[in-house]
C-alpha cells in the first residue's frame, strides 16, 4: 500500500496510483486528480465521473466505456474527447475507483 | 503485515508511450465466434489510446457487408471444442439453435452484437478496411459494405497503412 500528497490530500493508492480508500474521495479531490493528470473538468466531465460513481455504488465495479454509453448515456465520442486516450482509465482515476475490469 | 510506503505525488502515467503503439488485426473469418476475438482486442486497443486497423477479408467480409453482418452464424460442426458428437451438428435447426445460444451467451456479458460493436470501435476512433481482391471476387462494391468501411484498399495498401503496426491474424 502506498500513501500520496496530490494537491494537498493524502491518499492511499494502488501500484498503479489508483485510489483504494473509496471514503477519501470528494469533489475537491477529483479536481486534483483531474489536474494531474492534465485534465480541467467541465460540466460534461462530471457528467460521467458522477455515473461512474453512481454505478459503483449499485454494482460493485466500475462501468466500463461501453456501459457508460450505453447505461450512462454519455456517447463514445464524447468520453474520448472529454478523456483522451484512455478514457475508461482515466474518468476511472478521477472517480476514485478502481480501473474497470470488463472487456468490453 | 502490510506495509505502507509514502511517496510525495504518485500519479499514473497514463499518456506514455501511447502514440508509439499501431495495432493491425486482420480478420479472415466470417463465423460468429471467429468475429469477436478481433472485435473485442480492437476495442481494447482503442480503450488504451492504441492506433487500431482492422481489415477485412475473405470470410472476414461476412462482418461488414450489410446483407450479412446482422446475421452471422455458429456451428457445432467441425469444431470439438464444443464437446458434442459431430453427428448433431448436421441437424436440420442445429445451426440456429447453437447460433442463438451463443448470440445469448454474448449479451449476458453486455457484449454487443456484431454491426453495434463495429459501431463502437469507429466512435472510438478505428479504422475499417476491406479487401480489393474480396471485394472483386464476390463482386462487392462500397455501397455493399457497412457505411464506417473507409475503403477498400490492396493488401499492399494496408501493408503502407499499418507501417510498424503489431498484427493479428484471425
Amino acid at each position: 500500500m502506498t500513501v500520496t500528497t496530490i494537491d494537498g490530500h493524502q491518499i492511499h493508492v494502488d501500484a498503479e496510483g489508483f485510489l483504494t480508500d473509496n471514503q477519501e474521495w470528494d469533489d475537491k479531490l477529483a479536481t486534483a486528480l483531474a489536474a494531474a493528470i492534465g485534465i480541467e473538468l467541465t460540466e460534461a466531465h462530471w457528467k460521467a465521473i458522477r455515473f461512474l460513481r453512481e454505478d459503483y455504488a449499485r454494482q460493485g465495479e466500475t462501468a466500463t466505456i461501453r456501459r457508460v454509453s450505453t447505461v450512462g448515456g454519455i456517447p463514445i465520442k464524447e468520453l474520448f474527447v472529454l478523456f483522451p486516450q484512455k478514457p475508461a482509465k482515466k474518468m476511472a482515476y478521477v472517480a476514485g475507483l478502481p480501473k474497470p475490469h470488463g472487456c468490453v | 503485515m502490510t506495509t505502507t510506503e509514502t511517496m510525495p505525488t504518485f500519479v499514473p502515467q497514463f499518456d506514455t508511450d501511447v502514440s508509439k503503439r499501431k495495432l493491425a488485426i486482420i480478420c479472415s473469418k466470417g463465423t460468429l465466434d471467429m468475429a469477436y476475438p478481433g472485435l473485442v482486442l480492437a476495442n481494447a486497443a482503442l480503450g488504451e489510446g492504441i492506433e487500431t486497423h482492422l481489415f477485412f477479408t475473405f470470410w472476414g467480409f461476412e462482418m461488414i457487408n450489410k446483407k450479412t453482418m446482422h446475421d452471422l452464424k455458429f456451428t457445432l460442426l467441425g469444431n470439438p471444442a464444443t464437446h458434442m458428437p459431430q453427428g448433431l451438428g448436421g441437424l436440420p435447426w442445429m445451426t440456429a439453435m447453437a447460433t442463438s445460444k451463443l448470440k445469448k451467451s454474448i449479451a449476458d456479458v453486455g457484449v454487443p452484437e456484431v454491426p453495434e460493436f463495429l459501431e463502437q470501435i469507429v466512435a472510438s476512433g478505428g479504422h475499417l478496411w476491406a479487401c480489393r481482391m474480396s471485394a472483386d471476387m464476390n463482386h462487392l462494391t462500397k455501397e455493399d459494405l457497412y457505411d464506417e468501411v473507409e475503403g477498400i484498399i490492396s493488401a499492399a495498401d494496408f501493408i503502407d497503412k499499418t507501417e510498424g503496426a503489431q498484427l493479428l491474424f484471425i
